[in-house]
């Protein structure tokens, strides 16, 4: 790839993503301020009663909740271009403190989704290709189409009756064991909490990539290459392996990069089922408070999450694939 | 029977009637061979696609056999049988011998890159992914294969970066070399061409041509399937001419003069005359439906000469005047 | 020179017959139709009392009485669970039907309005595929209030990207189309284009649009409702159903959460495969197989 293009390409993408961000947070503060929830009454949560109207009227000022909207929105702006977001009422402390922390605790468990979903993915998608029109093809196509309709979050109360409450093999809720001060919580207590959620998200994930493989993988297999392969007297596995794997491995792997969105919406359902503390429960609960800072900063963390996907997904097409990177076009 | 590996430079293009006597043992003989496939509609009917019917030839060293017909016939499914590579649902029957021997599929399979090989119509062929020099070596089949793509590169004149280029790099001359170096690497004694100049280049089909016909000279047997009847009669020593799925005649390249007197049968005069005349119809009327084939001459519905007995008999091929023919009518 | 004259078989005439794509296609519509009737004409005949609390059958195991089991109020789960799938059918219908028609504005509007407002729609669908679904869904039920109406603006607002795209596309091609062109030089008004030409491509589009919505808006009704946004907690709807059933899973209920779950599974499947097997029908690249 020459430099050139390369730069055109960042400069490119930068400025889409910057124009995106400043349309994300103008829509999405907007639609935030026509929320006819309360927030100083979700600040409040359930003191409400012993919170008496000077100290409402107290808390919407230091909040600067009775500001007009635009004010409000060049208050956030700024707090935003400084770097802390604004502050978060229900954790009371800056937003970006909050969402670094949640979501590394979301990325790691997202990304062991991530990993082990396309693995299985694809070798599910390979097998069922390979064998295409047998039993075991139609079993994973079956398996398949049945996760996509699948919702998340039942699953995940399925694998909790299962193997929280009947096994007692993993923990019922909570990212951490109660009780245990923060330093002393092992990577071991980390991962035991982990496990399920992450076995639901995989599960999930599995169908996208392993029905798209298998049918990248049967069309691979009825190619004219693969005939002269055929021609050539090289043999199944061997055809399987050099031209099989080669075409199907790069549409894979994009496409799993493509659907960092399906993944994260799924997190926001398994964290909430597990009590998992990233990012996803850390939206919900902003929702339901009615924390707006936090909640604004969710959904642009999580436009970040899927627009860098999209971007690697669209950089690995253009630089991996020799047709693109050296060819210009196809 | 030699196996000639050298390469040998000094090879003519000049037609070597002379050289196609009939008592050098075929290396092919594909006698009977018929086709078809299986298809489900309307639930529990089952259908027939008969697309090759009783077809019968056969291939010597040394020679070209050219298999002509229109595109889209099925001649391609031919190449296919003899390489025992057609799809699952395929239904074959009638005989193959190979060196005399059954090609039972176990056969072919050990046959097809060594003893056999393809050379396919058009860089498709090649896997877009990898890069030309490993895919011409995967088709040597020995423990100096990159030695044997350095040769087949220099016969070909194909430079040596040649090898790291992908197939969509290629030119459509270079294409050509790379895949007739794919089937030369193996020293197959049987080359199989299916259709290999299609769309090309006036000067990159002479090329393609005379690499086919080097090929024969060095004692292989070639069998060149086009739909390009010009084409084929430059090189090749004898046209078997194939219509609906069988070939109606086998002719000497000679046969092709004049006016078709000597041509056996009526579609083949149909053919010759249509060339002749510049014309681009080279098919009177359509070919018979695969679903639907008539009972008796597959010509017949477009025969100008047909009688009642065309129609309700199939004709049997007969040896007629040095070929073979597969018409009642014909003396 | 010996000639064996054995015949090469390769057949395999043992594959069983398979229904063609039309008939599995109509097998699925009467699977799906007769689960949507079986579910609407249930809920409408289910009596109240059903749903009533009866404290003497408390928190009991699946029987043939109870087939989904009871909850701790005494609630029979079966009963709930086919008031809660007439509720989501009756939001996700709603839902999608409300999408299909963004999409289908939005789309033509796309195509037929000029660069400004096809640039301006070609972005705003960027920006909603740009956000992951759930947090688009959190959003507007926030901003809406939640409530049935919030759930059903919000699913409406979430779905109708990937169908206005589609439509977008197709009323372009159609437009540059051979015959759209003819037509227009034959003097034919806008009118008797759109009509002709353009609906009865976009028609078919719509519907199956509309049947893979369908599915997708009932799971995105019932999750967004589980995670606390959706349908008031007074309501029977699956999500609220799973919701309540996580605070008596270490007692071991394990039916309150299974058989709903499962019953939503089994409808949004069967809309799926219906979906999915009308487009493949309507695409004439597979319409023939």
């Amino acid at each position: 790839m020459r430099m050139g293009s390369a730069l055109i390409y960042i400069g490119h993408k930068s400025v889409r993503l910057a124009v995106l961000l400043i349309a994300l947070c103008a829509i999405t503060f907007w639609l935030v301020s026509q929320s006819p929830i309360d927030p100083v009454q979700a600040y409040v949560g359930a003191d409400m009663m012993r919170v008496g109207p000077e100290q409402r009227a107290e808390i919407a000022e230091y909040w600067g909740l009775n500001a007009p909207p635009l004010e409000r929105f060049v208050r956030w702006g700024s707090a935003v271009v400084h770097g802390d977001f604004g502050t978060s009422m229900i954790f009371r402390r800056p937003v970006i403190d909050v969402i670094q922390e949640r979501f590394t605790a979301s990325l790691v468990l997202m990304g062991a989704a991530w990993v082990f979903s396309g693995v299985l993915g694809f070798v599910l998608g390979i097998i069922a290709g390979a064998r295409q029109g047998t039993w075991i093809d139609r079993l994973i196509k079956c398996y398949c189409l049945t996760l996509a309709s699948t919702p998340a979050f039942w699953l995940g109360l399925l694998l909790l009756i299962v193997f929280a409450v009947w096994l007692g093999w993993a923990p019922v809720g909570l990212g951490v064991p109660m009780g245990v001060p923060a330093d002393e919580v092992t990577l071991g207590d980390h991962l035991r909490h982990m496990i399920l959620p992450a076995v639901t998200l995989s599960i999930i994930g599995v169908a996208n990539v392993a029905l798209h493989t298998r049918q990248k993988l049967v069309n691979v297999l009825a190619s004219d290459y693969v005939l002269f392969a055929r021609a050539k007297g090289e043999s199944e596995p061997a055809i399987l392996w050099r031209h099989g794997m080669r075409n199907v491995a790069l549409p894979a792997i994009t496409l799993q990069f493509a659907s960092l969105s399906e993944l994260f919406g799924g997190s926001v359902l398994a964290e909430q089922v597990f009590s998992y503390p990233g990012l996803g429960q850390a939206t919900v609960a902003a929702g339901l408070r009615g924390d707006v800072p936090l909640l604004l900063g969710a959904v642009i963390f999580s436009a970040l999450f899927v627009f860098t996907g999209n971007l690697l997904a669209d950089i690995i097409y253009r630089f991996v694939d020799p047709r693109i990177r050296l060819g210009g076009s196809v | 029977m030699s196996n000639q590996t050298a390469v040998s430079q000094n090879t003519s293009t000049t037609i070597p009637e002379a050289s196609t006597g009939g008592t050098m043992m075929p290396l092919l003989d594909v006698r009977d061979l018929s086709v078809s496939f299986v298809q489900y509609t309307g639930g529990l009917q089952m259908r027939f696609l008969t697309v090759i019917t009783s077809l019968s030839l056969t291939v010597r060293p040394g020679e070209i056999l050219a298999v002509v017909g229109s595109s889209g016939s099925g001649k391609s499914l031919l190449a296919h049988a003899i390489l025992g590579i057609l799809p699952n649902n395929a239904r074959i029957s009638g005989t193959m011998l190979y060196v005399n021997e059954d090609l039972t599929p176990e056969r072919q399979m050990s046959l097809r890159g060594r003893e056999i090989a393809l050379v396919p119509q058009s860089v498709n062929f090649l896997d877009p992914l990898m890069r030309v020099g490993f895919q011409v070596r995967s088709a040597a089949h020995g423990s100096e294969a990159a030695k044997a793509q350095r040769r087949v590169f220099d016969r070909y004149h194909l430079a040596d970066q040649v090898k790291g280029l992908f197939p969509f790099q290629l030119s459509g001359g270079m294409a050509r070399r790379v895949l007739v170096a794919t089937a030369t690497i193996s020293d197959a004694r049987l080359v199989i061409a299916d259709e290999p100049t299609p769309g090309l280049h006036p000067a990159v089909v002479k090329e393609t041509l005379n690499h086919l016909r080097e090929l024969a000279d060095e004692d292989r047997a070639v069998m060149l399937i086009t739909h390009d009847i010009e084409a084929a009669l430059t090189i090749a020593d004898r046209i078997a001419v194939f219509y609906a799925g069988t070939t109606v005649e086998i002719a000497l390249v000679a046969d092709f003069t004049d006016n078709g007197e000597a041509l056996r049968h009526p579609y083949s005069k149909a053919l010759w005359r249509a060339l002749a005349k510049n014309e681009f119809v080279a098919t009177p009327g359509a070919q018979p439906s695969p679903d639907a084939l008539p009972p008796g001459c597959l010509f017949q519905p477009n025969c100008k000469i047909a009688t009642p007995e065309c129609a309700s008999v199939r004709p049997k091929e007969r040896e007629l005047r040095g070929g073979m023919v597969r018409c009642i009518h014909a003396a | 020179m010996s000639y064996t004259d054995t015949t090469i078989n390769q057949s395999h005439i043992s594959q069983l017959p398979r229904l063609n794509r039309r008939q599995i296609t109509v097998l699925v519509m009467a699977i799906a139709a007769a689960l949507l009737l079986g579910v609407v004409i249930g809920g409408f005949l289910l009596s109240n009392e059903k749903l009533m609390t009866n404290f003497e059958e408390r928190s009991l195991s699946p029987s043939i009485e109870h087939p989904f089991g009871t909850d701790w109020l005494g609630r029979d789960m079966f009963a709930r669970s086919l008031k809660g799938l007439t509720v989501s059918l009756g939001v996700g219908m709603l839902a999608s039907t409300v999408s299909v028609f963004f999409a289908l504005t939005l789309g033509l509007a796309a195509a037929t309005m000029g660069r400004t407002v096809d640039g301006a729609v070609t972005w705003l669908v960027d920006i909603f595929l740009g956000l992951p679904h759930i947090v688009v869904l959190i959003l507007i039920a926030f901003a809406m209030g939640g409530g049935t109406r919030g759930v059903i603006i919000a699913v409406a607002i979430t779905h109708w990207p990937s169908l206005a795209r589609v439509i977008r596309a197709e009323v372009l091609q159609l437009r540059t189309s051979e015959y759209v062109q003819l037509s227009r030089r034959l003097g034919r008004s806008r009118w008797w284009i759109a009509t002709r030409h353009l609906l009865p491509h976009l028609v078919p589009q719509l519907l199956v649009g509309l049947v893979l919505l369908f599915p997708h808006a009932i799971l995105h009704e019932a999750a967004i409702t589980f995670l606390g946004f959706g349908l008031s907690p007074h309501q029977p709807a699956v999500g609220v159903i799973l919701s309540e059933s996580m605070r008596h899973l270490s007692t071991g209920q394990w039916w309150l959460a299974l058989f709903p779950g499962l019953s939503l599974l089994v409808m949004v499947r069967a809309f799926d495969a219906l979906g999915d097997n009308l487009r493949l029908l309507i695409d004439p690249h597979t319409a023939q197989e």
